[in-house]
């Protein structure tokens, strides 16, 4: 007989590690769910409206419809994640009640909580929050989120603070492994987090957990820029339904993911793919989404 | 002896770790020149299926590796690529490789909440750790297929000629038998 175990956390961060090399696609309907599927997404994130569209809007945003959720689960057969609001662990509880394969802690919707995250080891189902630097991403594996992604500004099209955010990520784990041994607890108090995380950074010069980059990923070339930077996988929100042609965009950074080093063949994926999302700049925006949940 | 591992998406560098680990030599496949590279043997890692089957397709890759496969290469194939290899999938009209007569039920334990870790029998092994990230399982198999490990009665693991095809993933815990096992084939 089988002596079956329940590492949830070792489970949880292991179904990030099948989502690396991928891309993670926004939908807010079973049909969009069905041309990610189809272009090669490797997970969605259902939600009722894409980040471009919550910016837009303005207002409260919240934790999708369960109804709608259910939805996309039934049209695809690929993971499908949700988001609900920083510190809200009831729309979690919510989310796991419907077997939710990830729970996005997001900046995207508004916070509910201004102090604390979520205590996430308290759930089966898996987490994933943003970063926009070491620190951040430590604290939150804390919580118990088994995968990170960079924060960037969501709905944007501008790919500017992902990239700051993953540069500072790099930095920082380059930071702890120039430490002598002695030096990382001092390291530890400086960055708010446990010990032992700086230790296991130190140790295997990276993040425990998968980190994806997310926030304002546009183009083919916009998904091969994060990976080369040292991106693990990718998130498009906005970017894909809010362009010209989204099956061939989605279809295009897929390939752009995988073989991000192969600039003939992403020249030739980024030809002709229609209307790219407009976009606004950085210093455009009323809402610095990024700065939510620290 | 050099192990060519497909790394379109998923769980390919814990492959490499694994094959370094048994002293064998590896590099990854991504795209159609990466074949032009001599290797002795494929690893199909775990990930989604879906995209791995459709990055296959739109890179070219599909029918130069089912050749190699048709040939006798052998093969290791842990969850998307037990998919990528079975002749049947039970709930999905797609068919990739379809080199192992077997037929599969994708994603046969439900969504996350269903993944679990175990320690079970795997014929000409002993008991060694099995995971299972949102699973397939074997539903039924050609008599001149093998059946090397079943988890509560549900076929996990089987071997055909040159390919080995698991429904968990070796290469997510330490022990290296799995791997050592492919290798003695190569």
């Amino acid at each position: 007989m089988a002596a079956k175990s329940e590492d949830r956390s070792k489970l949880n961060r292991e179904l990030a590690q099948m989502l690396k090399g991928g891309v993670i696609m926004d939908v807010t309907t079973p049909e969009q769910a069905r041309i990610a599927e189809d272009a090669g997404a490797c997970a969605v994130m259902a939600l009722e409206r894409i980040p471009a569209d919550i910016r837009a809007a303005g207002g409260v945003s919240r934790m999708s419809d369960p109804a709608m959720i259910k939805g996309i689960q039934k049209a695809v057969s690929i993971p499908v994640m949700a988001k609900c609001r920083i510190g809200h662990f009831v729309e979690a509880q919510i989310l796991e009640a419907i077997e939710i394969d990830y729970i996005d802690e997001s900046e995207v919707l508004s916070p509910a909580d201004d102090v604390y995250h979520i205590d996430k080891t308290k759930f089966k189902v898996p987490f994933v929050c943003g970063a926009r630097d070491i620190g951040e991403a430590l604290r939150r594996i804390a919580e118990g989120a088994s995968m990170i992604r960079t924060k960037g500004e969501p709905g944007t099209g501008d790919i500017v603070q992902a990239v700051r955010h993953m540069r500072k990520m790099n930095q920082g784990i380059s930071h702890i492994c120039s430490l002598r041994q002695d030096e990382l607890y001092e390291e530890a108090k400086r960055l708010e987090v446990p010990y032992e995380l700086v230790r296991s950074v130190w140790e295997n010069h990276r993040l425990p957990v998968v980190n994806f980059a997310a926030g304002g990923v546009a183009t083919p070339a916009d998904a091969a820029l994060m990976m080369q930077l040292g991106a693990e996988g990718v998130f498009v929100g906005s970017g894909i339904f809010k362009s010209g042609d989204p099956a061939k965009r989605a279809r295009a950074i897929v390939q752009a993911t995988t073989n991000y080093t192969d600039a003939d063949l992403i020249a030739k994926l980024s030809e002709n793919l229609g209307e790219a999302m407009v976009g606004i700049n950085e210093d455009e925006i009323q809402v610095l989404m990024a700065r939510r949940g620290v | 002896m050099r192990i060519a591992v497909l790394a379109l998406q998923g769980a390919f560098i814990e492959h490499e770790h694994a094959l370094n680990d048994v002293g064998a030599e590896c590099f990854e496949i991504r795209e159609l020149s990466d074949l032009k590279k001599d290797f002795d043997g494929l690893v199909l890692p775990g990930g989604e299926s879906t995209v791995q089957g459709k990055l296959l397709n739109d890179l070219g890759l599909m029918k130069p590796l089912y050749e190699r496969i048709k040939a006798g290469m052998p093969v290791l194939a842990t969850c998307a690529g037990l998919i990528l290899l079975a002749s049947e999938l039970e709930n999905d009209s797609a068919r990739y490789f379809g080199t192992l007569p077997v037929t599969v039920r994708r994603n046969a334990y439900g969504r996350q909440l269903g993944s679990f870790s175990t320690v079970d029998n795997y014929d000409g092994i002993g008991r060694i750790p099995m995971t299972f990230i949102r699973a397939p399982v074997i539903v039924g198999v050609s008599p001149e297929v093998k059946v090397c490990a079943k988890v509560d009665d549900r076929i996990v693991g089987v071997e055909y000629q040159n390919q080995i095809a698991l429904a968990f993933h070796p290469e997510l815990d330490q022990d290296r038998s799995i791997h050592k096992r492919f290798v003695s084939l190569v």
